[in-house]
């Protein structure tokens, strides 16, 4: 009897004094937030355009980091996927089209005699970088404007232009020829279940 | 000093844990399909099947033959080890993220692996000493690697391989195994441990 006591008493203290340095350690080392996503975001465009089908780009980070495919942000284009493949170490793939095609930058313009003062337009920008007040002319922030066409829609006279954005010695990037690499079409490709 | 060589070198090659003691299958067949995959799961194992036998032999001499407890063995392993384990993995999340990336996944999957509590539980059957069963854990460790390693590169070049369509997949993966294990028995009456 005494060695049955004995058994219950020493296993007790065994969970209680593990369980109670796992509950300490839980706080002394907690991790805030999951570090991968927060460098995703960074690399991410910040244009909160939704072509990728999730709401804003934080929401896209996470599901990269939860393993959807890294092409599928057009303001981004091949210098965002490249930067992701860099970090998450896979491979370079080019954008899916599904989501829309690389343009070329442009902001938001409003043809401010044309501008009724609707508001509609400063509810649809995702970055707030549309100023303005009901019956008041509106206008845009040119250094905050992403781009994200989604203030074009809403305007009900149609005031709200999209203008490309000349190219700098900074923005310019070299065009890559189509084929660099010669590939060979295989005949018959191994392993394919043709003949199975 | 050749008797902890012995041991090694009979839980490495002779009585390698995965093919010749079928412990830790799970791991073997699960994360042999990348040979990346299989470096890390191999740090992890290694890591802590040694912490495993040191953490098992201190419970057994200290706390549990005193008071002869000697049948709470199991369930007192298994408590001490995955508590072990998950302290660990939470002072290396918060101290070295690079070693988290490395080993973070892993170390969780392998804790309450048949191969580790089966080190610890063959360590007080053999009546290992500390440095033996130190040694031991690790030697098991270092062969459960070697095959795992080993067995991920065959899978990597298997998948690029004309295999019959009946084979293809788990089927071919069970076959190079079994044909792997069959190699390992060549190592037998090397070492009699």
């Amino acid at each position: 009897m005494q060695t049955l006591y004995l058994a219950i008493v020493i296993l007790a203290l065994l969970a209680i004094v593990f369980g109670a340095i796992l509950g300490f350690a839980a706080i002394r080392f907690k991790v805030d937030g999951d570090p991968i996503v927060d460098q995703i975001d960074n690399l991410l465009p910040q244009t909160q355009c939704g072509q990728c089908g999730h709401p804003g780009c934080r929401p896209y980070a996470e599901a990269i980091a939860n393993g959807e495919a890294i092409n599928h942000c057009p303001p981004g284009g091949e210098t965002t996927i490249k930067a992701l493949a860099d970090l998450l170490d896979v491979e370079a793939i080019p954008l899916d089209a599904e989501h829309g095609t690389e343009a070329i930058r442009t902001i938001a313009y409003i043809r401010e005699d044309e501008c009724i003062g609707c508001t509609k337009c400063i509810q649809a920008c995702p970055v707030d970088a549309i100023l303005g007040a009901a019956k008041q002319m509106h206008t845009v922030i040119i250094d905050e404007c992403t781009g994200c066409d989604l203030c074009v829609e809403p305007c009900p006279v149609d005031c709200i232009d999209m203008i490309p954005i000349d190219v700098t010695p900074v923005s310019w990037h070299w065009q890559q020829p189509e084929q660099l690499i010669a590939t060979s079409s295989l005949p018959h490709s191994h392993g394919e279940s043709d003949h199975a | 000093m050749v008797d902890y060589l012995l041991i090694l070198v009979s839980t490495v090659l002779v009585n390698n844990f995965v093919l010749v003691q079928f412990l830790g299958l799970c791991p073997f067949m699960g994360v042999s399909s990348r040979l990346e995959t299989a470096m890390g799961m191999s740090l992890a194992t290694t890591f802590v099947l040694t912490l495993a036998s040191l953490c098992s032999y201190l419970t057994y001499t200290y706390l549990l033959e005193p008071f002869g407890l000697e049948f709470l063995q199991t369930i007192s392993f298994i408590l001490v080890i995955a508590f072990v384990v998950q302290f660990t993995e939470m002072v290396v999340h918060k101290t070295s993220p690079l070693l988290h990336k490395v080993l973070g996944i892993f170390l969780p999957l392998i804790t309450t692996n048949c191969a580790v509590l089966g080190v610890a539980l063959l360590n007080i059957k053999k009546a290992n000493g500390f440095i033996e069963s130190i040694l031991y854990g690790f030697g098991a460790a270092v062969g459960f690697s070697l095959v795992l390693i080993l067995f991920a590169a065959m899978r990597e070049r298997i998948t690029v391989a004309d295999v019959p369509a009946p084979f293809k997949g788990a089927a071919i993966a069970m076959m190079s195994a079994g044909i792997m294990s069959l190699a390992f028995m060549g190592f037998t009456g090397l070492v009699a441990i």
